[in-house]
This record gives structure tokens, C-alpha cells and sequence, in this order.
């Protein structure tokens, strides 16, 4: 009984230690690459193929992915070094949310305006339909009558 | 409406920091004769700021460098032995670090044995004050304040003859 205990907590300390090991590394300076601006050329640092400056920084990325952190620590560390700049897309927070959620507003304003502007149009269509086919029959009985008439034998 | 007035000032923003963008690349204003902008940063080694105003009076060569920049290698261990020379006659190099990862930075500076006052701008805020469109960059800045001369590359010999030593021979 003893033994079968042992076994089990021994297995209950190895699945964690497992899983952990299976989880390291958590990203890859590849990943990152898309999102992480080299600062001295102005571009993402998957483009930046030649600069010294973003050679130090995937240098930096490639060191903190083998100690094992997270793209979010990575993220952080980055920011702490060079500033929110170095990040190609806004954090989800203070102004750089007003930076997602300014054009959201604006595609959904759009939409919206579309949409006002095909319903009005689709409403005036019918109306002119509408009117047109109650006029339609007396225009059409007075001129049948004037052709009866300039035929008439 | 408000769709409308939010991509309205979204324009207007664009706009806008695209025309900031396109001053910081436009040619230099901030020449000799021109008064040193502000600069307050943190220092490279340890806790606290540094600033400009630090050291009013004296003769600064305000050098802009990274630990990748090649031709920062070449001048560092010079700029080190103008500062020893300088010193005593009241001029001082200061450091200011760019675009750099800290611990880069620090172990550049103790390996080239750079004793003189480093700051730290790591995300390069500093760069369009000073109209520095590469590195190495150099100032040289009177006890007035004002901009003596103006290095654009790696600084030597003959430039720190010419353009600081008179300056700390200059009675403050």
C-alpha cells in the first residue's frame, strides 16, 4: 500500500515537471518578429534584415525565449527597453486603445450609413413605383380613347 | 455623424504625425550657434537622471551612441582619453545611449573602460530634439550652452583638437 502511495505522488511530481518541460520554449523569435518594430530603420523587424540595431533586439528576443518566457513577458521586457514605440500594434490599453477602437467606430459608422442610405433609396423606389401605377391606367384609357376615336369607321 | 467625425479626426491625425515624421527627417536647423535643447534622462548605470543642465558652465561633447554601431568602437576608447584631458579644465564628454538593450550598453562601456557620465535613451525620444539621423553623432556644446560644432560620424583626433580643446582653454 505503501509503495503504491509513493508511486503515485512520484507520478503526481512528474506529470507537472512534464508538462512544463513540454511547454519551454513558449514562443519563437519568429513569432515575434511581425510584431516588434526595429526602432533605427522604421519598419517590423521581419523586414529588417540587414540593421545592426535589430539584430540586438532578436538577439534580446532569442535570449528571453530560451529562459523560457512567454510572448506577453517578452512583449513587457521590449517595452521596458525601448518604449510602447517597439511594438508594432497598439497595447489594449490608455491611448493606444483609442488607436483600435477609433477605426472600429468608424467601419461600423460606415456600415451604418450604408445601410440609412440603401434603405431611403429602396423607400423612394417603391414610392415612385407606387405612384406611377395609379396614374399609369387613366393616362393609358385617354390615350386608347383618342386613337378609338381618330380610328373610328 | 459621429462615424464621420470619428474618421474625420482620424485624418487629421494621421496627417499630422506624418508631417512631424516628415520634420525629424527634414535637414538640419540645429546648427553651431543654436542653443542645446533640453535633455533629462536616466542614467545608463544605476538609479536616477541625468541631465544637460548638470552641466552648466562647463565644456560637453555630447556624444550619441549604440553598442551596435560600429564606428562607436573606433571613437569610444578616444572620446575616453579626451575626457581625462579635458577634465581638469572644466570640459566633460557625456554619453547618451540610443536605441540600445541596457545590458548591451553597460558592458560596451566596461569594456571599453568609458568613465565619463552615460545617459540612457532607449526608445531614441532625444534623437529628434537633437536632429540625430544616425549614430555615432556628436555636439560639442559651449559653457554658454550653445552649440559649438557639429560631428556627424565617428569623431577624431584632429576634430577634438579643433573644435574642443579651445573651448576649455576659453577662461569660463
Amino acid at each position: 500500500m505503501r509503495r503504491v502511495l509513493l508511486a503515485a505522488l512520484a507520478a503526481a511530481l512528474l506529470v507537472p515537471a512534464g508538462a512544463l518541460a513540454a511547454s519551454c520554449p513558449q514562443t519563437s523569435v519568429g513569432d515575434l518578429e511581425d510584431e516588434v518594430q526595429c526602432l533605427e530603420c522604421g519598419v517590423p523587424l521581419q523586414l529588417a534584415t540587414e540593421s545592426p540595431q535589430a539584430n540586438r533586439q532578436r538577439a534580446l528576443i532569442g535570449r528571453l525565449v530560451d529562459s523560457c518566457r512567454s510572448e506577453d513577458e517578452i512583449k513587457d521586457r521590449l517595452v521596458a527597453e525601448f518604449g510602447p514605440r517597439v511594438l508594432t500594434t497598439p497595447e489594449d490599453e490608455g491611448f493606444d486603445l483609442v488607436a483600435w477602437l477609433v477605426p472600429a467606430l468608424g467601419l461600423l459608422a460606415g456600415a451604418f450609413g450604408i445601410g440609412l442610405t440603401a434603405r431611403r433609396w429602396r423607400r423612394g423606389g417603391r414610392r415612385r413605383a407606387g405612384s406611377g401605377d395609379a396614374e399609369q391606367p387613366a393616362a393609358d384609357g385617354s390615350r386608347l380613347d383618342a386613337d378609338l376615336e381618330r380610328y373610328d369607321l | 455623424m459621429v462615424g464621420l467625425l470619428a474618421l474625420f479626426s482620424l485624418l487629421v491625425y494621421g496627417l499630422a504625425a506624418g508631417g512631424a515624421e516628415r520634420r525629424a527627417g527634414e535637414s538640419s536647423q540645429l546648427g553651431e550657434g543654436s542653443s542645446a535643447p533640453a535633455l533629462a534622462l536616466p542614467l545608463l548605470a544605476g538609479a536616477g537622471r541625468g541631465s544637460l543642465a548638470d552641466y552648466r558652465g562647463k565644456v560637453v561633447v555630447l556624444n550619441f551612441w549604440a553598442s551596435w554601431c560600429e564606428p562607436c568602437r573606433d571613437e569610444s576608447p578616444l572620446l575616453q582619453r579626451w575626457h581625462a584631458r579635458i577634465s581638469p579644465s572644466g570640459g566633460t564628454v557625456v554619453g547618451v545611449n540610443v536605441l540600445d538593450v541596457s545590458s548591451d550598453a553597460s558592458a560596451f562601456a566596461a569594456r571599453y573602460g568609458l568613465r565619463y557620465p552615460q545617459l540612457r535613451d532607449g526608445n531614441g525620444e532625444t534623437l529628434k530634439d537633437f536632429e540625430v539621423a544616425g549614430q555615432p553623432w556628436t555636439f560639442v556644446i559651449g559653457r554658454d550652452g550653445r552649440i559649438a560644432a557639429v560631428r556627424r560620424g565617428p569623431v577624431d583626433e584632429a576634430f577634438m583638437r579643433t573644435e574642443v580643446l579651445p573651448l576649455t582653454q576659453r577662461p569660463s
